[in-house]
Order: C-alpha cells, then structure tokens, then sequence
C-alpha cells in the first residue's frame, strides 16, 4: 500500500498479489484447508451507498418531521395464513443459531425485538427455551439439516420460514466445527459432541419446486394454515427464484444479498457466490409485480443493511421489510474496540474479528464458552438492540418524509438515483443528473 | 372408529378433525377411506389415536407423527413419516424416497421396499424394512437405528453418523465413512428386539451391521478428497 506511511514509496505493493492475497496463500500453505470463518463478503461492492434519495423540492413536497404521521407498521403474511403478523418497524432479526451464537446473545435478540414489535428468527439449531420466552414474535426456521426440529415447536412459532439458502452461501450448507459443539448444542442438534459439522445443503426429503409446494402445504397442514410460511433464498438467480417460491405457495419471500452474514462458511464461497443485494431487490420485484403478487406476497430483503437509509433503499426499490444480522450483532456488541487486547490474544483486533466459527468471541456473542457468554448481560444487550432498532427506524422514517411519503413503504424507486454506472444498472435507477438506466434506455 | 372419506372430505378436514383430538380425545379409532395417493394425509398427529389408511398416500403421509399409530395399506409416497417424533407407521406396501426422513423417535416399518434415501438424516427414529431399500439411504443419519431384510442399494450410511444399519441381504457398495463392523452380542439384542417390534420373522444372526468408522467427524487434510 502505496499510502502506508510506514512504507518506503519505492515499494510497491502488487494489486493482484496484495498482502492479505499473499497471506492465504501461506495460511493455504501451512493448513492444507481452506479457510472458514464468520461475518459476509468483506470485499467492496456495488451497495446502497452508491444510491441517493433526491427529496423533495417544487415538484414534490415534504411532510414535517415529528408532526406528520409517517407508518413504518408492516404486516407479513396476508396471502394464507390465518394469522399474519404484524411488525411495527420494516426492521426483522436474521436468523442466526443457537449454536452458531450462545443462548444469552439469542436471548438478547429475542428481547431487542420485542421491545420495538418486530420478529426474531432461529436458525440452524432449532428454538431454544430462552429465545421463545422473550421473542414476542418468532419465526422458526425449518433448514435442510432440520436439527432440532419437532412439530411443537414449529406449533409454537408465529411463522415459519423454509431455508433453501443463505446470501453468504448459495447452494452451501451451515458449518459448526467441533469447539462449538458442547453438550447442550450436541444433545440438541442430536450429533455427537465434538466433531465439526457439516449441515446439509438440499432439503432431505423434497427436491424442486413441485415437491416444496407439497411440502408448504404439509406445513401448513400440521400447523392447521394459521401462521405465515416464508421462504428465504440466497441472491443467485433471484427473478426465477422468486417467481418459483410464490408458485409453491409462500406467503413472504426472503431475499438475502452475497454481503449476508454467516456464522461459519469457506471464505472462497463468501467471496465468490451470489450477487449483491443491490442488484437481487429489482429482480425480486420485478418477478412479483409480473405475476401480480408485489405488496401480496411480501418481500423481506437482507444482506449488508447497515443503516436507516439502507432501510430506506431497499423499501423504495420496492421490499417490504428488511432482515439485519450482522449489524444486530454489532450492537450488541460484537467487534467493540472495548476488547481490543482481547481481540489481540487471539490474533484478530476490533473491527476486523471474523473467526465466529472458533467459538472464542471476546465479546461472548458467537461463542459457546459459559465464561466467554456471561460477558453479554441479555437484558443490556437487548436494550442496546432496542435502541439500535428505533434509530433505523427514525432514520428511515426521516428519508421518507423527505421524499414526502407518509409511508415507508410509499417509498418507491423514483425517489432515488445512482453514483455509480454499476449501481444505475443493478437497481435499474437513472445515473444522477441523467435520465440514463444502463441496461434500459440510452 | 370414525370413518372418514376422502372422496366426500378433504385433506384439511381429515387432518383438523384430527388434530382436534390432541386437544380432547373423543375417538381413538379413525378410518381413511379412498385416499387416493393425496398428499398429507395424517401429518401432525398428536394423540395416541389408531387411524387406518385404506388404499394408497402420497407425500408426507404421516408426516411429524407424535404418538399416532398410522397403518397404510397401500403404498406411500415421498416422506412418509419425515421428522416422526413417536408412535408407529406401518406401510403394507412399497415406499418412495426419503421415508422416515430426519425422524427423531417412534418405529416405521414398511412391508414392501423402500426407495432412494431411507431414513436420510434420521435422528432417533427405528426403521425396519422388510424389503430392499434405495441407494444413498440413511445419508447423514444421525440416531437410531435402520433394518433391512433385503438388500441396500449404492452409498449406504454416507457421511452418516451414529446410527445402527443391519443389512441381511447384498450392500451394493458402502458411501463415505461407512463400514462393516462386528455384531456383537448387544447387537443381536437390539437386532431381536427391533424385529420383534416390527412383528417381522428373521434371524438375527444372518444379519450384517454398518456403522460410521467416524474419521470425517473432524476436519483433517488428508481426508480432503471427500469433502
Ligand atoms: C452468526 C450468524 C449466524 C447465522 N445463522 C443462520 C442460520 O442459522 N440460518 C440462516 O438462514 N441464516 C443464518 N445467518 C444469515 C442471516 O440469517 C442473514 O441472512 C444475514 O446475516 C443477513 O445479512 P447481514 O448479516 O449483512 O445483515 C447467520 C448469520 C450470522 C451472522
């Protein structure tokens, strides 16, 4: 790096063979394997910041701050169900294991959205006590591993969301190597303690889009058609996906971009597979709206949201609400520069800790480890996520009325612009100052 | 007995009345009449009820089962019987793919054969089949245990885990991380006690068993060829 200050500017670092590149190749070297870790694609993409609300001006006017009623309610689940839910921010929990994270850091997801009446969701490892009790609305995951899965507790959810992938890892299964595996993950994951395990990537007992239609309509039975059934797919080819999960029958379909996190994948499968959030939303809608379904069927997007404005670009390119993990995790605490020696024990430092897989987290989140757990107090982290919750909210709420809207969900493509060539082409939004959407008009 | 009949009554109907008896029990005795291959019939019972299904199902039959004693006669479809949690299902007939998937508990038996991936990702659940079974079967199983009188088709137990197979007839061939081991006197115990359950006449002792030799349990390079 050229800019290092440190540097001799007569070295020269190489593009294609920079540091970090030259860093796996020894850890390849060394290891014999590839190497796994947590946190999504780390490399630069096309994403929301190279969007821009324009606002409103002659043409258009603003609503008031405070004084003008701007709703952020959404209701998930109108198509079937009996019982569809309500959220009163666009703003949902991921799902995210008990396992992958320990129980209190479920407990203070489950905490955190209640307190602001949105929805937590399991993950890979089935519903825990801790997680039912304080989620007000929980939607359990029904993955191809089906770990822990059992008919109460899938009576006991208020949805359930059939996993066929994840953004970080399109076509890949879940990973949680054996320091994760203790007794309480083993005994309910039924697995032998220890061992590194590999979930499975295709569901066991349907394939394709015929069968998961008779498997929707299973679920539904078995739950008498009263909660919402979701399917989550990671971004890859989202136009056919999308069309194919609301012919099988879903009531919410969940889109989740190449940024998504994860809690242990192959690097080289974060990197490399699925497209950005970006470019997947207008996809999704675009599929919706063709088969009459957009507003319907609803669309939950997530993958690298970060922020109320984030919020707020993905409900104008037309999503209906948005799933966050890895900045739920942050604010609890995850990567706080509060650890910082204890990020260097372990060769790692605040802001750049990605080794969720090791089950050493300092900030007792991604971990196993009782001592290491205790570090995150559920009901201060619960408030914290609280809090980080409505700021999303009020951030989003603030664009909306910028752009006149008295609905987040009033937000709409027209409201926004791109920076970049890239972005314009995958949001399918005008370059700014140009009428100009490459890909459509020239 | 209650007879219900799925030529008059739909799918819905059959599953609520039902799961209406996990809530309060009036009838434990319950007939299905033409079937006719439809697809989650009995799926999600709660409540130690005896429910005959007279003639053929189709997906999921029995599906999440918990307590029930389901009787097929007939042959089923894909999943029959995925994730039970306890009770028995009994097919009289063949099965398709992926019977007994993911079931954690409880005993299926099917008379006739049963397809490709019997008892994939079992995690508890018994399964006795008196026939042959499909290739890939009992993939990544986890629990229980997986008894065939007749023969295994290609990559049995692959990447399985801890569960017991015995095999009388031929293995096709065995997938990863799975391989013969001893019957040993316990064995036979759990071999008798199974068949006996399932009411199936075989002799233990002509019987194989398969098990996991658990060295992809832990990531190690030189087993890199099989990830
Ligand atoms: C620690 C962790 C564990 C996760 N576990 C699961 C899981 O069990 N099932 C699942 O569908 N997705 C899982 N995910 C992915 C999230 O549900 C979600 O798709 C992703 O985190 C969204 O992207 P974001 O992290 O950029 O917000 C996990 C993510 C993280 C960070």
């Amino acid at each position: 790096m050229s800019n290092d200050i440190n540097v001799n500017p007569g070295l020269r670092e190489s593009a294609t063979f920079d540091r970090t590149t030259m860093a796996e190749i020894r850890r390849a070297a060394d290891s014999g394997i590839y190497d796994i870790r947590g946190f999504g694609a780390k490399r630069k993409l096309p994403h929301f910041d190279d969007l821009l609300f324009l606002g409103a001006s002659m043409s258009r006017y603003p609503l008031e701050g405070y004084r003008e009623k701007c709703n952020t309610q959404v209701t998930l689940g109108t198509r079937f169900a009996k019982k569809p839910i309500v959220i009163e921010t666009p703003v949902t929990i991921a799902g995210m294991s008990f396992g992958a994270l320990s129980a209190n850091a479920k407990e203070a997801l489950g905490r955190g959205a209640s307190m602001v009446g949105t929805t937590t969701t399991t993950g890979d490892g089935g519903m825990t006590p801790e997680e039912r009790g304080q989620s007000s609305k929980l939607v359990y995951q029904y993955l191809p591993s089906r770990y822990g899965m059992n008919p109460d507790d899938l009576r006991k959810a208020d949805a359930i969301e059939v996993v066929l992938g994840q953004g970080a890892k399109p076509g890949g299964g879940g990973m949680l190597l054996g320091q994760k595996i203790t007794d309480r993950v083993a005994q309910m994951r039924t697995l032998p303690k220890g061992i590194d395990q590999r979930s499975a990537c295709r569901h066991p007992d349907w394939t394709g889009p015929d069968d998961l239609a008779i498997k929707i309509q299973e679920l539904r039975e078995i739950t008498d058609w009263q909660v919402p059934i979701y399917i989550k797919v990671g971004a890859t080819r989202t136009y056919y996906d999308v069309k194919l999960a609301v012919k099988a029958g879903a009531d919410v379909i969940v889109v989740d971009g190449m940024q998504g996190g994860t809690a242990a994948t192959q690097d080289v499968f974060i990197e490399h597979v699925g497209i950005p959030t970006l470019a997947a939303i207008p996809q999704a809608v675009q599929a919706l709206q063709e088969m009459g379904m957009h507003r319907k069927v609803q669309l939950i997007v997530s993958g690298g949201i970060r922020n109320g404005a984030d919020v707020a670009k993905c409900m104008a390119l037309g999503a209906d609400a948005v799933a966050i993990g890895t900045a739920a995790l942050v604010a609890l605490g995850c990567n706080d520069p509060k650890y910082s020696e204890d990020y260097e024990k372990i060769g790692s430092a605040a802001g750049f800790y990605d080794d969720y897989q090791e089950g050493k987290d300092p900030a007792g989140i991604s971990t196993q480890d009782p001592e290491l757990a205790k570090r995150l107090d559920p009901e201060d982290g619960g408030r914290r996520l609280a809090n980080y919750l409505r700021v999303l909210t009020l951030e989003a709420q603030t664009l909306a009325r910028a752009c006149g809207k008295n609905d987040l969900r009033n937000l709409e493509p027209e409201d926004l612009v791109a920076l970049t060539v890239e972005s314009a082409a995958m949001a399918r939004v005008p370059l700014a100052g140009t009428t100009w959407v490459p890909g459509q008009s020239f | 007995m209650k007879t219900i009949d799925l030529a008059e009554s739909s799918i819905r109907e059959l599953n609520q009345a039902l799961h209406d008896q996990a809530t309060e029990c009036t009838e434990r005795e319950w007939e299905v009449l033409n079937p006719k291959g439809q697809h989650n019939i009995a799926c999600g019972l709660d409540q130690n009820l005896a429910v005959d299904i007279q003639g053929h199902a189709g997906y999921f039959c029995a599906g999440m089962n918990k307590k029930a004693h389901v009787v097929v006669h007939g042959n089923v479809g894909q999943g029959v019987a995925e994730n039970m949690m306890s009770g028995t299902v009994r097919v009289k007939g063949d099965a398709s793919q992926a019977a007994g998937a993911t079931a954690h508990g409880g005993l299926l038996v099917i008379e006739g054969n049963a397809g490709a991936r019997c008892g994939i990702s079992m995690k508890g659940v018994d399964i006795v089949v008196k026939g042959s079974i499909g290739h890939m079967s009992c993939f990544m199983g986890q629990s229980g245990s997986l008894v065939v009188c007749g023969d295994a088709g290609e990559a049995l137990g692959d990447s399985m885990y801890e569960v017991h197979i015995y095999v009388k007839g031929e293995v096709k061939s065995l997938g990863a991380d799975c391989i013969e081991k001893e019957m040993r006197a316990e064995h036979i115990e759990e071999l008798t006690d199974l068949l006996n359950r399932a009411g199936v006449d075989e002799d233990p002792a002509s019987f194989k068993r398969y098990g996991s030799a658990r060295q992809l349990y832990n990531f190690k390079v030189d087993n890199a060829s099989a990830y």
